[in-house]
């Protein structure tokens, strides 16, 4: 490859991890960090011991559960017996396969995507697989991270690579001062409005922009951690004095000298000026309001000040159809104002939106205030590292205060796996990233919204414009 | 994984935008440690009603479909979750190929390591195989891989594109872990190099 062609930062990971070209233009993709959770993966160790392989790299390979384990005291063991099955498979793989593994009631334990980077794992210009789609999540530190299936996960194993064709180059670019009462969570949500679910199908999303430079990390998690939502394989962002200061100083990242190489090299990551993108999409701060979606997919969103839409100005039958569908799912009617809503669970958590600043910003909310009679509001840290901090910083204090049940680290009603679930007809503000339908429960409709947004449905009992609470 | 040459088969029409995997197959299915017997969950939500009995306006709880082997499907198919359940799910149940204007791409990738063979076709198109199911229990699809052309029942071919190497592992029923170690060479000469270039690469080891 000329080094002389202005390449994007896609194209400098990518470049650099091909080990071989096959003749047909697919690539033999070298893998730096694999992730293991409970639930992709037996059918892979199962596999492997099938074909008498072995896992090539334990060194770049690190487990732990975070799907399937409950929300409440983990001492007395998980209750669910298939649930339970699957995480004592995956403590008798990693035993096995002689894989790390940071078990269930060790501090560090929580969900992959957040442990990832919190513990230096997730490293710029990495390439990071997990059989999780939210591994997007780690592009956020300008890592090239994207989620997989069992089938892949195996070929990981056994190969420490995976067989790809390159993706198509997309950026997009926000410029512009958040408003009063917006995060990071409506700058995405306001992304996948404008460019839809499937918008971003074949393409790695390079986030740019001086809205993007100016969030910090686990803003820069959330945007990234949703562009699989867009439909694309892996979200971006280049690496940056942010990242740097973020990843020092981490357990497993490099340290002393060994640090100072790498910043080195992660200094020369950036796009080059002139790179070409496939698809480039623009984005102003004037088009992001504090966000909440209607409908069962991400892209069915509004401004918490609008309506719900109306099928009828949808040209597209199929299209139509499908909005029908959706309004009759959610129990809606066009027309209806997001605010009118009346709510009956409020969920704070996920990979999307678990970190120790999500629970500052909905603390900041809580404070004072109290959950609205007839709501459950449960606040679910992403990691044991988040949920100690945020004890250090008296938020569980204010929270329980308020009304909100203060839990253990985990997936939880993300995706409905433990306990946690909604019931059928049971409305919900989630701070997490998807709506489809039953998602967190069957019969369960799903809100996405920001933490400080989801604090303030929690307050009031309904649908609220947190603008007006603070 | 078994080869796919050529199907002729019932085609089940689908005609929805963004049939995502928690329709596929819910979370709640996912606590199993292997890959088999997931068919009688597939499309769960739409296929059963709360106390789990058939919905009748569902297409796979109708004749002829419920012996469907291909499905049609309108944008964005498979979209959301990496599981690999929503494959193993559909091919449990039967389903050897499924047509769509498009897919999300890690369905996608999923769908080619199960033996199953996602065909992207134009919307018209697909309407006009959707239209093509209709026609009553002797309405037959053909797809051939190897000449990469879908038959329709009037003997139409439409011809639809995919990629050489998938093609190749997919007609033949070739793992792909068994040929990527035939690189295991050249596999080991980039792990030396990048031992040089990236000292300060830790280990989760630590």
């Amino acid at each position: 490859m000329s080094a002389s062609r202005p390449r994007t930062l896609f194209d400098k990971i990518w470049d650099s991890h091909v080990v071989e070209r096959l003749p047909d233009g697919t690539c033999i993709l070298y893998i730096d960090r694999h992730l293991l959770h409970e639930v992709t993966s037996p059918q892979a160790f199962e596999g492997l011991r099938m074909a008498g392989r072995k896992l090539r790299r334990p060194d770049c390979t690190i487990a732990v559960a975070d799907h399937n384990i409950p929300t409440t005291d983990r001492r007395a063991g998980i209750k669910e017996e298939d649930s339970r099955i699957q995480v004592e498979t995956l403590e008798k793989n990693v035993k096995e396969f002689g894989v790390p593994y940071i078990p269930i009631l060790d501090v560090r334990q929580g969900i992959v995507h957040i442990i990832g980077p919190e513990l230096g794992l997730s490293l710029p210009g990495t390439t990071i697989v997990c059989g999780d789609s939210h591994t997007s999540t780690h592009g956020a530190l300008g890592a090239l991270a994207f989620g997989i299936g069992t089938s892949e996960v195996e070929h990981v194993m056994a190969t420490q690579t995976l067989l790809q064709n390159p993706a198509k180059n997309m950026q997009i670019d926000v410029s512009g001062t958040l408003g009063f009462g917006c995060s990071a969570k409506d700058i995405v949500l306001a992304i996948i409005g404008k460019i839809t679910t499937a918008g971003g199908n074949g393409h790695v999303i390079e986030y740019t922009g001086d809205t993007i430079r100016a969030l910090d990390m686990a803003g820069r998690c959330t945007v990234s951690n949703m562009s699989i939502e867009a439909g694309a394989r892996a979200g971006l962002i280049a690496p940056d004095q942010t990242t740097f200061d973020y990843v020092r100083g981490r357990e497993f990242a490099p340290k002393g000298e060994a640090f100072e190489q790498a910043v080195a090299y992660w200094k020369t990551l950036p796009t080059d000026p002139g790179a070409h993108y496939d698809t480039i999409v623009r984005l102003t701060t004037a088009e992001i309001a504090p966000m909440v979606t209607w409908g069962t997919t991400p892209g069915a969103v509004v401004p918490v000040t609008g309506v719900v839409p109306n099928p009828s100005d949808e040209p597209d039958e199929g299209k139509r159809a499908q909005l029908q569908r959706m309004l009759e799912y959610m129990a809606l009617t066009p027309g209806q104002a997001m605010q009118d809503l009346p709510i009956d669970v409020v969920f704070i958590g996920s990979c999307t939106n678990g970190r120790i600043e999500d629970i500052r910003a909905a603390a900041a909310v809580a404070k004072g205030r109290r959950v609205a009679d007839g709501v459950q509001a449960l606040v679910v840290p992403g990691s044991g590292l988040v949920k100690r901090q945020a004890e250090e910083e008296g938020l569980d204090r204010v929270l329980l205060e308020a009304g909100f049940e203060w839990r253990e680290p985990c997936c939880s009603m993300c995706l409905g796996m433990n306990p946690d679930k909604l019931t059928p007809g049971q409305r919900c503000a989630s701070t997490s990233n998807r709506n489809f339908e039953g998602r967190q429960g069957p019969g369960g409709r799903t809100h996405l919204l920001s933490p400080a947004m989801a604090a303030a449905a929690a307050v009031t009992g309904r649908l609220t414009d947190v603008r007006q609470l603070v | 994984m078994e080869a796919f040459t050529t199907l002729t088969a019932i085609a089940a029409p689908m005609p929805m935008q963004n049939i995502d995997t928690d329709k596929i197959i819910p979370a709640r299915f996912l606590k199993t440690i292997k890959r088999s017997g997931l068919g009688v969950h597939l499309f769960d939500p739409l296929r059963f009603d709360k106390d789990g009995n058939e919905k009748p306006d569902f297409v796979l709880n109708q004749e002829p479909y419920r012996k469907a082997q291909v499905i049609i499907a309108h944008e964005n198919f498979g979209c959301g979750s990496s599981r690999e359940h929503a494959p193993w799910a559909l091919l449990d149940f039967g389903i050897r190929c499924i047509i769509a204007p498009d897919f999300a791409d890690i369905f996608y990738n999923n769908s080619f390591k199960n033996g199953i063979l996602p065909i992207r076709l134009p919307r018209a198109v697909c309407d006009q195989l959707i239209d093509d199911t209709k026609m009553g229990g002797n309405a037959r699809v053909t797809v051939d891989l190897a000449r990469q052309v879908v038959i329709r029942p009037n003997g139409e071919e439409i011809s639809f594109d995919v990629d050489p190497f998938r093609k190749h592992s997919l007609l033949n029923g070739l793992d792909d872990i068994g040929q990527t170690l035939q690189h295991g060479a050249q596999i080991d000469g980039f792990e030396a190099k990048r031992r040089q270039s990236q000292p300060w690469m830790p280990a989760t080891t630590a």
